[in-house]
């Protein structure tokens, strides 16, 4: 890019986080740097998404704000999107709301 | 996660604090309102008290009610209060002449206040036209009373504020409930009570809580409070989570609670609270929203403004509603001044809210900024101005079946001492 951008695009919460916020919307082939590491995000984030700030593993807890946030239930990469598909509470199930009906996504990750 | 701490809580603006005024009432307190309330009794009695307020359109004639025909200590208790409210005048019950509800108690306890109250019994008064034509009447009388009120000076720490966040996404947690946070620390300092809430979406942030507890009592408390509301919710079989938080980037409870618990600041907690309790004087109170015992009416607040309404009954002159998908409600009662969390949001419902406070997302202003713009706000309100929903004339209220228990003496350890 030529023009330096004003603000980091992404945001860390807390230094022990293992996954970083999207300030703003972020598209698909954007670069974005992870701890001094160009990384070129393969699928597009929604403003307020989280992405791996480090590859994870099933199991694996994840901070925000540096507190747990729940467990990783599919191998994430570094940069890759955080959410119901790969991330389940350690309380409660997750309901979301579909076109097609509900669904308790944490369940059906499994 | 260590506890948010700021080095110093800024002042809040001398020049508006010295404008407060509100309307003195007979317990001590005082409005920054003084508005009429017509209030049905069942839900056989609603039509008939819609058409007495909507005669005075864009006047301060505010409708509630309860919808149910059995009697409800809770439900009794939250109406007594808001109808002894400060931000309130006067009151007209209506009542369809059968139901449940405890009219005559109510009726005396407005009346004990010192307040104006009139019961119009449809049944005895010729049905729905004489009815309504009575009320149309007495509320005209009451505004013309009402008029004649003048504000008095009024201290900051007379003001009762308090938050609640509804349609929160990922951004709610990073700008506007940690900007909330920082108004409540400076409101706080001043002396006002403050009062935040909602137990289900503090599950995982109940040692954190127990720790900013003034004693051991009140943090053992905090704890058993939290794990009542997540084993409520596990038998309800949904977390205090809705499909749009997902859509927002939220993904777990937990991940909603740190962001929602951001609204507390971080000046100590020195009481809890159950719907219709009041604040033993100034700082930071936990309203805890969860009904005691087995789960018997449903789920604990079936939307926001059930919260909102018992946020008024403990004595809240204003509630601080963050909000990052974009709510637009308001409330009866109390002003509603909406803090939007996300800058995109912001752009598509600028018109419903009062604070962008999505500029700390976009580099355009610091936690403290936004922190003393609300603060701000909150005084413009107190004093006078309108909030953005209640120009819009959002006047929603919500109030339900619940069964609570009194708060222990470990709750309330500054009234105790």
């Amino acid at each position: 890019m030529s023009i330096a951008t004003p603000v980091s695009s992404l945001l860390l919460m807390s230094a022990e986080d293992n996954c970083m916020i999207a300030r703003t919307a972020l598209a698909k082939g954007d670069t974005v740097v992870i701890d001094g590491q160009a990384v070129t995000l393969s699928q597009n984030i929604l403003i307020g998404h989280k992405v791996a700030r480090r590859a994870l593993a099933v199991g694996d807890k994840v901070l925000r704000y540096g507190a747990l946030i729940g467990s990783i239930t599919a191998p994430v990469g570094i940069g890759e999107h955080i959410h119901t598909h790969n991330l389940e509470s350690d309380y409660i199930p997750t309901y979301t709301l579909g076109q097609d009906g509900h669904h308790f996504l944490d369940k059906e990750a499994k | 996660m260590n506890a948010p701490t700021h080095n110093r809580v800024a002042p809040a603006n001398a020049a508006l604090v010295s404008q407060l005024t509100g309307f003195p009432r007979a317990d001590g307190r005082k409005g920054i309102r003084n508005i009429v309330v017509v209030a049905y009794m069942v839900e056989c009695a609603h039509h008939v008290a819609r058409q007495m307020v909507n005669a005075f359109p864009g006047q301060d004639v505010h409708l509630i009610g309860f919808t149910g025909c059995f009697p409800n200590d809770y439900a009794d208790q939250v109406m007594r209060r808001l109808l002894t409210h400060p931000n309130v005048g006067a009151v007209l019950l209506v009542s369809l002449g059968c139901e449940g509800f405890n009219k005559y108690g109510l009726s005396s306890a407005v009346a004990d206040s010192d307040r104006p109250v009139h019961t119009i019994t449809i049944q005895e008064n010729s049905g729905t036209r004489p009815s309504v034509r009575s009320g149309v009447e007495w509320i005209s009388w009451a505004l013309e009373h009402l008029a004649q009120q003048q504000r008095v000076p009024m201290a900051i720490d007379e003001l009762v504020v308090a938050t609640i966040c509804g349609g929160s996404d990922s951004t709610s947690g990073i700008s506007a409930n940690p900007a909330v946070g920082v108004a409540f620390d400076t409101l706080i300092a001043a002396g006002s009570p403050c009062i935040f809430e909602e137990t289900g979406e503090l599950v995982g942030c109940e040692y954190h809580m127990q720790r900013r507890a003034v004693t051991p009592g009140l943090g053992d408390a905090i704890v058993a409070t939290v794990a009542k509301a997540a084993r409520y919710y596990t038998i309800m079989g949904h977390g205090s989570f809705s499909p749009g938080n997902a859509d927002g980037g939220l993904t777990t409870q937990e991940e909603k609670s740190l962001g929602a618990y951001a609204k507390s600041g971080s000046s100590p907690i020195v009481g809890i609270l159950k719907p219709g309790d009041q604040p033993a004087g100034g700082g930071l109170y936990l309203l805890d929203v969860v009904p005691d015992g087995e789960p018997r009416f449903g789920f604990p607040n079936v939307s926001d403004n059930a919260e909102i309404v018992e946020l008024i009954s403990c004595g809240a002159h204003i509630t601080l509603f963050t909000t990052g998908r974009g709510s637009v409600v308001g409330s009866a009662i109390s002003p509603v001044i909406k803090v939007c969390a996300n800058p995109q949001t912001f752009e598509r419902l600028s018109d419903d809210m009062d604070i962008n406070a999505g500029k700390i997302l976009t580099g355009e202003a610091s936690l403290e900024e936004v922190g003393a713009e609300i603060v701000d706000a909150v005084l413009r309100v107190a004093a006078g101005e309108m909030s953005r929903s209640e120009d819009l004339g959002h006047q929603e209220f919500v109030l339900t079946y619940k069964q609570f228990d009194a708060v222990g003496p470990g709750c309330f350890p500054l009234r105790a001492a």
